[in-house]
């Protein structure tokens, strides 16, 4: 049994013996992301299970064990982990728990102590919690991100964001049904497997993997059926999580709409945009700012060979960060950084232009930042874009989702009538 | 010739429409369907065969209920407010805008350059079901609602955001003797503000205007809150004859779209269509079998006090009256406890009609024999009933349901009480009322919950209660307001929940709400060893049950749970130990009498709606006043720093030591404003700017800019912000200067120098949703004051970039702003001490009254710092004790500076012997769902009392009152014990 040691400021801290003893559980958001980073992180030698649970036990516990107005991500991460070291079969005294911590002025980078809190209360605080950060705010000496495995992640990152952008276009459309979820699944083990032999992580085999990724998905027989396309953007979690969002996407999926959800990636950059942001802002290092440069150029030259990939494939290919970054100049300053900032604001501009002027905004009850970069946008974009169609939806452990898909009815019904309204009026009148 | 027929399901109606090829209406039905919607329409469509038997229609569903009927019935669906536009944009042209009223939906649509179509969002009153709530807690008929609110005389201002805030603004109204007239107005003025506010977000409402939905077409009183405030004439406000319809008609215009298919087979399709019943979240049952009801029951009956006989009853008898907030209770007990008479009924608007007629009663049956040596009152209306009817005593509710408890339980550590329409939780430590927990804000579920509900399914309240005992799969509801409960309940129903389910379902509901929102417990062992439940709720047994299986502990219900207060008043009456009452006697009942007129006092920007109350000889009580200024008396002022600082702020005004010759600069006087205007004031000057402060913020501001409000879920001092820029524009300033702020100064006492997000970037909302701001020039430039150095590079670029001001020039202000800065937060330090050492001369407590800097407006704090210091407090601000501590670390992410404050001004505290902290928290601040358990800890680890007041557009004084009180008493309490142990 692996001894229990804490830091100077009684932090119980993940030991080098944990890590051979205890199995970490980690949160999922992006399904497929998510399963590759598990597996990378399993090949580094860590026991790590992702966690899949989707019921109302899992809201249960958090009610119980966090503040109830606490925004609902937290409460349902932390009601999951709790869940499942209560009832998902394990020995409580063999886990660690893992969850991410951004650090910027918004709730979410409370998670870590919030669920620290929680365990205290249920009686789990002898439960180890591994910061993941790469802000350098928590350490432990049984878990590092390293340099490579770092790269690995991004690496996964990129691979997740086409492979569920591939899959988005294919699945509404798939003539035998499961045909996109096979591929997706070969694919992800294939990639995996890649990682483990040492490929796949240069940017020359990335792309070679790109272009087979699509050649494949490409292969899968679909309709010629027009769909109406949804854009999904919010807060991060409820935006991908379908734990967070009610199965939001096979909600519209079961619409007949064709989900467009922008992906990760964007999300990175920006958040170490901002730290350069800062520096250009407020004054600060110069080093940092370099710093910060080169690692944005890095994931942006990754970006755009995704982009080239799929603009030579048949599907649709979404924007750089640079060109989002272009569109929301006027709506939103670069300074603004809590949450998705104008990284929000920006995706939603981004459907727009890319023809998707169809978009569900979600976000927990109460958010802080989307009063402001969710909400508080729609007015503006509605007066620059009259054919502009969203709706925001609020996610909460007590908001039910008839009403939720009630009201996505009405933003699919106004699609409608906005396309006839649109079709009715004289060519070279449209925004 | 084919017939289009449209069924609308809403939440608590359904519409069915028959219309021929012209779009004339055939037939035409509106119907209550107590959550049998199928049935109902199945009923509906019946009636009508003889017109459709035989023949192809085209039927469409509509409705927010449709939808799941449509699906498990296989008939076609239109969304309802796509429906309802179809039919606006064919029967009413030319019109610019329809709002629509459901059951528990309200909606809008714009017509005109783009189509715009919005329903509320989740957290939403102001709709049927708010206005069914507001009927039953006034006891009237929505009818009679609407009948009362056309004779009103003066609209009071009630929150409208959900149920739970708009009854505390109610109740105090009623109990201090409100006209019902003048609230049933008031209630619907609360609706109009609410769809206003919350459903245009920016877009004007203007030009033509039709009106639909259920209350809107039966609402008469409704109606004409609608047109006066949006000042329509006749041509503009549109009520079509068949307004209440107008859903299904969409939905039989929209049928044109659809397939013709035979009658009798959609009828079929309908009737055979009962939705698979799998209702997928259920709980374990309350009870198994009908024996351990019966030992259940048999363990609470116990818990009862003697019954004696108060026809042959000779001695002495102490009254208790209890004026609770919709109920009256009275209680007249022997010495020892026993009771001679109980009174429990609901007060009906007027508590001091039913006190008069019961203590006529009492005295009646009392004869020679017994002879009343004390009266207390307790309660919402104490104040009243005890100026009424010259009681002994008044004691807030907390002291005296505690006195209650502890006479059934010594050792009582914990008592919760559940009313018809509030919830009062708290612990006992040292023999003193600790640690309050009421419902507020966004945690309702008391009893008229549960009443409503029973109600809109058409049972009365003690058999749906019963309905739930036994029931093997009570349905999960969740634990959250009124407003989420209602689409839980629609969605259990959908699932094929039956109405047993839905019982057991809501009275667990209401037990996790109260334990889990209100408590914020995770065991039992967090609440006490000793509970006493009481309150007219638990005599509800499967809300008893549910709490004890939740807590997993057995916990004491005395019989008597419904009159505890009134008991316990009785109790402390008895032990006033008086020869001689002062309750009116016998005969002065006779000429008793009573008329209340409502005042706005004017006296101070405060406004309070004051109630006059007249009795007989002239005797006059005065209420709902924050100060003494109103009862004539010279307002008595104690060292108040929320004042100070204040006065301090609102003096930075004008050319300062410049010339103001670069023109008049606009600060909105708002969010951290309240904390940088000594920096932007003087800089500003020294740029020879003149700065023009936007006026006090005010109910009126925030009107006036409350349709350009985006998000209604955002805090109150944001939402003040719209009116105050709008003012400013107003004002006609050369330019509004309003940075965005990421960052606050680092005051190096906290892990990260953050403002909150809506803080940091509200100016950039502003600019998005105020159309007025094209009309000036509106500069909200990042600025990071945090890093002084850079900032006089940063800024002074920016102010030569804007406004071309030589560099050196603006360098110079900015450091003269920074030490103008310093001087500020230096005399807020030395006032503070000031006052403390003056409160320690004269030997007074002292409160610390911690918020934010914004705080400080007496619009936000509905002036608590007034009636803080009339209860004979010395009151200093956060930031007036905060710097004698310094950083160190917590169990929570110590990221916000304001935050921060709090945290050491928390700690500060706990050192100081003659001082306690109040909590203030906006409602809707999300920061301090995290602040919250973090200074309540801080708080009870250093042996100090943890008070949390929650404030909103409108406040509920009531409830800060008995927090306030109830830490008065339980410093005295501690007091008392300390003089008795030395």
């Amino acid at each position: 049994m692996a001894e229990l040691k804490y830091d100077k400021d009684g932090r119980l801290l993940f030991t080098k013996e944990m890590k051979e003893e205890y199995t970490i559980l980690m949160p999922q958001m992006l399904p497929v992301h998510f399963g590759m980073f598990r597996q990378l992180l399993v090949l580094e030698g860590y026991k790590v299970d992702m966690l899949t649970t989707n019921h109302r036990g899992i809201v249960d516990e958090g009610l119980k064990y966090v503040h109830n107005d606490t925004c609902y991500p937290a409460l349902l991460v932390i009601g999951q982990l709790i869940d499942a070291i209560k009832n998902g079969g394990y020995d409580p005294h063999k886990v660690a728990l893992f969850i991410t911590q951004t650090g910027g002025g918004c709730r979410a980078s409370n998670y870590i102590h919030l669920l620290r809190k929680a365990l205290e209360k249920a009686g789990l605080e002898f439960v180890p919690v591994i910061s993941v950060n790469l802000s350098g705010l928590e350490k432990n000496p049984g878990f590092s991100l390293t340099l490579p495995l770092v790269r690995k992640l991004i690496y996964a990152m990129m691979y997740g964001d086409l492979l569920v952008n591939a899959a988005n276009q294919v699945r509404p459309y798939e003539l035998t049904r499961g045909d996109t979820d096979k591929m997706l699944e070969n694919w992800q083990k294939k990639l995996i497997d890649g990682f483990q032999a040492g490929r796949g992580m240069s940017r020359k085999q990335m792309r070679d993997n790109f272009d087979a990724i699509l050649a494949d998905f490409e292969t899968i027989p679909v309709s010629q059926e027009e769909k109406v396309r949804v854009g999904v953007v919010g807060e991060i979690y409820v935006k991908f999580s379908p734990l967070g969002n009610n199965n939001l996407e096979d909600f519209l999926l079961s619409e007949g709409a064709e989900p467009v959800v922008p992906g990760l990636t964007d999300f990175m950059i920006f958040k170490i945009f901002n730290r350069e942001v800062d520096v250009n802002i407020y004054g600060g290092l110069w080093a940092k700012k370099k710093f910060c440069q080169m690692f944005k150029g890095y994931i942006e030259a990754c970006q755009k060979d995704m982009i080239a990939a799929l603009q030579k494939s048949r599907f649709r290919a979404p924007g750089t960060f640079e060109n989002m970054h272009k569109l929301v100049q006027g709506y939103l300053g670069d300074g603004n950084k809590m949450g998705e900032g104008w990284l929000l604001t920006g995706e939603m501009l981004e459907l727009i232009h890319s023809g998707v002027p169809n978009i569900v905004c979600t976000q927990p009850f109460g958010c802080l930042p989307n009063h402001i970069v969710g909400k508080g946008m729609i007015r503006r974009l509605k007066d620059d874009y009259p054919n502009s169609n969203i709706v925001a939806i609020d996610y909460d452990p007590g908001a039910t989702k008839i009403n939720q898909e009630n009201r996505i009815k009405l933003m699919l019904a106004n699609a409608k009538a906005l396309a006839k309204q649109e079709a009715q009026k004289p060519v070279g009148a449209a925004h | 010739m084919i017939l289009r027929v449209g069924i609308d399901i809403g939440s608590t109606t359904v519409k069915v429409v028959v219309l021929d090829e012209d779009n004339k209406l055939l037939f035409r039905s509106y119907e209550r369907h107590y959550s049998k919607a199928r049935e109902r329409a199945c009923e509906t469509l019946r009636s009508i065969e003889d017109m459709l038997r035989g023949k192809d229609v085209r039927l469409v569903v509509t409705g927010s209920a449709g939808l799941g009927v449509a699906k498990a019935a296989g008939l076609d669906f239109v969304q309802e407010v796509y429906a309802t536009a179809a039919a606006v944009n064919t029967y009413i042209p030319d019109t610019d805008a329809v709002i629509e009223l459901g059951g528990e939906d309200a909606k809008i649509i714009f017509f005109g350059g783009a189509l715009e179509e919005r329903m509320n969002g989740s957290c939403a009153g102001g709709t049927g079901a708010f206005i069914d709530q507001m009927a039953t807690l006034m006891n009237v008929t929505v009818n009679e609602l609407d009948t009362l609110s056309l004779k009103h005389e003066k609209i009071y201002p009630i929150a409208s955001r959900c149920g739970v805030f708009a009854k505390s603004d109610i109740q105090p109204i009623l109990n201090q003797g409100g006209r019902k007239e003048d609230v049933a107005a008031s209630i619907f003025q609360a609706v109009v503000d609410q769809t206003v506010a919350g459903l245009t977000q920016g877009r004007e409402l203007k030009g033509k205007l039709v009106f639909l939905g259920g209350p809107l077409h039966f609402l008469m009183g409704l109606r004409e809150r609608f047109v006066d405030t949006l000042q329509l004439d006749e041509a503009h406000a549109i009520f079509p004859e068949d307004g209440d319809c107008f859903a299904a008609m969409g939905a039989a215009l929209c049928a044109s779209d659809y397939e013709a298919r035979p009658f009798d087979e959609l009828l079929h399709l309908l009737e055979e269509s009962r939705g698979a019943t799998s209702v997928v979240d259920t709980m374990p049952p309350l009870f198994e079998h009908q024996a351990d009801y019966d030992a259940f029951t048999a363990r609470h009956n116990a818990s009862t006090p003697p019954q004696l006989n108060i026809n042959t009853y000779v001695g002495d008898g102490y009254l208790g009256i209890d004026a609770g907030s919709t109920t009256t209770k009275i209680v007249l007990i022997a010495p020892d406890g026993g009771l001679l008479y109980t009174y429990y009924h609901s007060n009906l608007g007027n508590p001091v009609a039913i006190v008069l007629e019961q203590l006529k009663e009492i005295y009646r049956l009392c004869e020679n024999r017994i002879k009343i040596r004390g009266s207390a009152v307790t309660g919402y209306g104490e104040d009243l009933i005890k100026n009424a009817f010259s009681c002994d005593l008044g004691l807030v509710e907390t002291v005296a349901h505690y006195r209650a408890a502890a006479h059934f339980n010594p050792d009582v550590d914990f008592i919760i009480d559940i009313g018809g329409q509030d919830m009062k939780c708290f612990k006992i430590r040292n023999g003193a009322v600790d640690s309050i927990m009421l419902n507020e804000a966004c945690s309702s579920g008391c009893g008229s919950f549960i009443e409503t509900f029973a109600k809109a399914l058409g049972y009365g309240i003690a058999d749906f209660a019963k309905l739930g005992l036994f029931t093997q799969k009570p349905v999960n509801l969740g634990s959250r307001c009124t407003v989420f409960m209602n689409s839980s309940v629609k969605q259990a129903q959908k699932d094929g929940a039956s109405v047993e389910d839905i019982s057991a379902g809501l009275s667990i509901s209401i037990v996790k709400n109260a334990i889990y929102k209100v408590i914020r417990a995770a065991s039992a062992d967090d609440l006490g060893r000793h509970i006493v439940v009481q309150g007219g709720t638990f005599h509800n047994d499967a809300v008893l049950r549910a709490f004890e299986q939740e807590l997993g502990r057995d916990v004491t219900r005395p019989t008597i749970a419904g009159i505890m207060g009134a008991f316990g008043a009785a109790l402390a009456a008895r032990d006033l130990k008086l020869a001689e009452s002062s309750l009116l006697s016998e005969s002065a009942l006779q000429l008793f009498s009573h008329t209340a007129k409502p005042v706005t006092c004017n006296l101070c920007t405060n406004h309070c709606s004051l109630t006059v109350n007249t009795f007989d000889g002239g005797r006059r009580f005065i209420s709902g006043n924050r100060c003494s200024r109103p009862l004539g008396k010279e307002k008595a002022e104690l060292p108040d720093l929320y004042r100070y600082k204040y006065e301090k702020l609102r003096a930075m005004e004008g050319k300062g030591f410049g010339n103001g010759s670069r023109g008049r600069i606009g600060l909105p006087f708002g969010l951290n404003m309240y904390e940088n205007l000594p920096f932007w004031f003087e800089l500003f000057t020294r740029l020879n700017f003149e700065v023009v402060l936007s006026p006090e913020s005010s109910r009126k501001l925030y009107i006036k800019g409350q349709r350009t409000i985006p998000s209604d879920t955002v805090c109150y001092p944001a939402k003040l912000l719209h009116g105050h820029v709008e003012a400013l524009v107003e004002a006609g300033v050369d330019a509004i200067f309003y940075p965005c702020m990421s960052y606050n100064f680092d005051e190096k006492s906290s892990d990260n120098n953050y403002n909150c997000p809506v803080v940091a970037y509200y100016p950039e909302l502003l600019a998005a949703n105020m159309p007025d701001l094209k009309k000036t020039r509106f500069l909200n430039p990042y600025a990071g004051l945090h890093r002084p150095k850079d900032y006089e590079r940063i800024g002074s670029q920016w102010f030569a970039d804007t406004f071309g001001i030589p560099r050196k020039e603006a360098v110079n202000a900015i450091r003269a702003a920074y030490q103008a800065y310093d001087r500020y937060k230096e005399d807020v330090h030395r006032t503070g001490q000031q006052y403390i050492d003056e409160a320690r001369k004269r030997g007074l407590p002292i409160i610390v009254l911690a918020g934010r800097p914004y705080h400080i407006d007496s619009e936000i704090n509905h002036g608590i710092n007034d009636l803080v210091t009339s209860f004979g407090f010395v009151l200093v601000s956060e930031d007036a004790v905060a710097f004698h501590e310094s950083y160190a670390p917590r169990k929570v992410l110590n990221q916000w500076t304001f935050q921060a404050r709090m945290y050491n001004a928390a700690r500060y505290v706990c050192d100081q012997p003659d001082m306690q902290l109040i909590q203030l928290v906006s409602f809707g601040c999300g920061t301090d769902a995290i602040t919250g358990d973090e200074m309540r800890s801080i708080l009870e680890q250093g042996g100090k009392l943890y008070t949390q007041l929650k404030i909103d557009d409108i406040s509920n004084l009531g409830a800060v009152k008995i927090r306030v009180r109830s830490l008065i008493a339980a410093m005295e309490e501690r007091k008392r014990r300390e003089g008795a142990v030395q």
